[in-house]
């Protein structure tokens, strides 16, 4: 087999294709977005005895379109005693972490376009997962910021809690997946996935239980999502962070919080689930697993009450950072031995 | 030495989890609250006041807006009230009694179904919310067969009930109370083995039996304290002496007592309500003191005499002999007492009423002195109040 030439030696092509990729994950992933509240609606309010939106269009498919026209048209209100520039900054601050994380996730295999190889991944960034870390870190600045800019106390509490959150779990989290990488022996996420291409017992979820349960956990409290919905907290905070939000930056807000729960899912299944692997074309396998990492996010939210504030510390770092640590001490052990 | 911030944060009257119109001022030293002064009157409708100048029939109306979420254990306590003072409390007509429990004990556990609901609404649970008020929609079905609203029911009346039962209302009573135990259960399965509920509620916002008889907290409340005291059993009215039941106590007064004691309380009038539809028989549903209670409106209609005796007490009223009385009852949400002074007038002299969720309330400030942010909420759900009461 001749050996298949890189795209970066055609740079019309390459920006072309770079672009087709983008675009074409960037659709998907707005996609998802959108109908993920939608699905959230509808799962939730079968759980709840309701029927979710039935009005608008066909079983109202175009809820989630009706509703970004809405909040659209909706007057913009600026609290008149906000912090103008950091209360603008502070939603784009949220959104473009989520979305531009996805770019290290790997979709598929190689492909073949005019004789070069394509990999199905945006970037294969030789520190993929440290870039994910970082990218989830400076989402937190847009929550702490829309706190502190909007001069309400709740919201104030509402980022303060955040922050304080945000720094608890991202430490475990990391922890739990640096076993993973001791194993795979590479931080690239398609290192990651070509270390697990032995078939479904070789993926790591298997070989990492332990970790796999911590790194779950911990993101849903990256995330933001129920049991760890403090910072929202809409029954002790109104909402907290985003009380005073209206229109488009409120939706934006709220963009952020599911392409959140989909970059989640999409690395939990990366580095835990064999990613694109699986019986269906890469892309499908793949999405079918985001699919079902965000179902279990809708299901934990429409069964656990709320945890409070000092107890989600307590299991950040009393639980969930010593166990982390213990899982790397196992490894490690297992890996040298 | 530098001084501590303290932030004040000015909880409510527009706040979801405030349970109506309550305003609180919190003074937080981070997240935990170093006071909490709860300010009322937001809904104040002057209820008191307003029936001095109606009748003793017309005021009847007012006690519905109340606790509007147990609208029928006000009116109960009441006519109850009304009645004593009339001196006709042995004149009711056994069915007006047994159907007067069975609707009370219905409304408590309405009452308990909004209270669960917004509770662990409060907490984060939200399924438990909308399960609850599935349930609580049957009642207020019922409430509409029978009374024609769903929820300012206005059903009894001085000397005995307004309307028979409607037709099939037995059954519709009877097929609620065998499921209801069931859905109980589902709500248990979701909240009592779940850890982060318990760590939510238990030891929060407590209260031991001495602080809660200085407060002169009453009804569930009290008795998740360990003190067992129930007026339905202490101090029987309307024949509950007649009933088997529970007086459900339990012993540490923390919110997941008080929860539990909630529970059980609604499986414990299930059993009354079971009770008093055996006891149910055909009957008349209005004393026989025709100064005080309407003709049939069949005399009314068909008869110069029944005309002339509707007309007297629709536009007189009635009056009573001078003098006081006090009638308290157990509503769902404590003791609910009516002190009525009279004057001879066909208007009470004064009115007044003892709201247990008034009274109730004054536990907040010291159950969450030193608590967190998040257990204020749990503090306010599980006091159960209801600023219609508590502002009248």
């Amino acid at each position: 087999m001749p050996e298949m030439l890189s795209l970066s030696n055609d740079p019309i092509l390459f920006v072309t294709v770079m672009l087709a990729k983008i675009l074409a994950v960037f659709i998907v992933v707005i996609l998802i977005v959108a109908y993920a509240t939608y699905a959230e609606r509808k799962i939730i309010g079968r759980m709840q005895t309701r029927l979710g939106p039935t009005m608008t269009g066909p079983l109202g498919l175009l809820q989630p379109i009706a509703d970004g026209l809405k909040l659209f048209f909706k007057e913009d209100i600026i609290p008149a005693q906000a912090s103008k520039f950091a209360f603008v900054l502070a939603p784009m601050m949220i959104l473009v972490p989520a979305f531009i994380t996805i770019a290290v996730v790997p979709f598929g295999g190689n492909v073949v376009v005019g004789g070069y190889t394509v990999p199905l991944q945006i970037a294969d960034l030789n520190v993929g997962i440290l870039y994910i870390l970082a990218m989830a870190g400076l989402g937190v600045y847009g929550i702490v910021l829309a706190g502190w800019a909007s001069n309400n106390k709740y919201s104030l509490l509402g980022g303060v809690r955040s922050a304080a959150q945000m720094i608890s779990y991202e430490l475990a989290a990391g922890l739990s997946i640096i076993s993973v990488f001791m194993l795979s022996e590479t931080l690239s996420l398609r290192g990651i996935v070509e270390a697990q291409a032995g078939g479904i017992t070789d993926w790591y979820i298997f070989s990492q239980p332990l970790a796999f349960c911590l790194f779950v956990i911990t993101s849903l409290a990256e995330v933001n999502r129920t049991p760890f919905d403090l910072p929202e907290a809409e029954t002790e905070l109104v909402s907290g962070f985003c009380t005073e939000y209206s229109s488009m930056k409120y939706a934006l807000f709220f963009m952020a919080e599911y392409a959140n729960m989909v970059v989640i899912s999409a690395v939990t299944a990366t580095l835990f689930l064999g990613g694109p692997a699986g019986p269906f074309p890469g892309a499908i396998n793949l999405l079918l697993k985001i699919f079902f990492f965000m179902f279990v996010f809708i299901w934990i939210r429409a069964t656990f009450p709320r945890v409070k504030y000092n107890q989600l510390m307590y299991m950040g770092w009393k639980i969930f950072l010593p166990l982390a640590l213990l899982n790397i001490v196992i490894t490690g052990a297992v890996v040298v031995f | 030495m530098a001084k501590k911030d303290i932030m004040t944060i000015n909880m409510g009257p527009q706040h979801p989890s405030t349970h109506g119109v309550l305003q609180l001022i919190l003074e937080l030293d981070g997240e935990t609250v170093v006071k909490a002064t709860p300010h009322i009157g937001f809904l104040h409708r002057g209820v008191e006041k307003l029936s001095e100048n109606r009748s003793y029939h017309r005021a009847l109306p007012l006690t519905d807006r109340l606790d509007y979420l147990a609208p029928m254990s006000n009116n109960l306590g009441y006519v109850l009230a009304v009645e004593k003072l009339l001196g006709i409390t042995d004149l009711i007509p056994e069915r007006a009694k047994v159907v007067r429990v069975m609707m009370a004990e219905l409304t408590r556990i309405k009452s308990h179904l909004v209270w669960l609901a917004t509770h662990a609404l409060d907490i984060g649970a939200m399924t438990v919310f909308l399960y609850c008020f599935r349930e609580r929609e049957a009642i207020m079905d019922m409430y509409e067969k029978l009374s024609g609203a769903r929820m300012t029911s206005n059903y009894f009346r001085v000397g005995g009930l307004s309307l028979d039962l409607p037709e099939g209302f037995e059954k519709d009573v009877r097929s609620f109370i065998d499921a209801m135990p069931g859905h109980i259960e589902t709500y248990e399965g979701l909240l009592t083995g779940n850890k982060i509920w318990q760590k939510r509620t238990i030891g929060v916002a407590k209260i031991d039996a001495d602080a809660a008889i200085d407060i002169g907290l009453t009804g569930p409340a009290l008795r998740a304290s360990g003190v067992d005291w129930d007026l339905r059993r202490d101090n029987p009215y309307s024949g509950y002496e007649e009933y088997e039941f529970q007086v459900v106590t339990r012993q540490n007064g923390d919110t997941f007592d008080r929860y539990k004691a909630r529970l059980d309380e609604m499986r414990e009038s299930c059993k009354i309500i079971r009770q008093a539809l055996d006891k149910l028989q055909p009957g008349p549903i209005l004393a026989d003191a025709p100064a005080v209670c309407l003709p049939p409106k069949e005399k009314v209609v068909n008869s110069i005499e029944g005309l002339i005796h509707q007309f007297k007490i629709i536009t007189e009223g009635f009056k009573p002999e001078p003098g006081e009385i006090y009638q308290g009852v157990e509503a769902p949400k404590g003791e609910l007492g009516y002190y009525l002074v009279s004057d001879g007038s066909a208007n009470p002299y004064r009115m007044k009423i003892r709201p247990p969720s008034f009274v109730n309330l004054q536990a907040l400030p010291q159950m969450v002195e030193g608590a967190l942010l998040a257990d204020v909420i749990a503090a306010i759900g599980t006091l159960d109040i209801v600023l219609g009461e508590i502002d009248r």
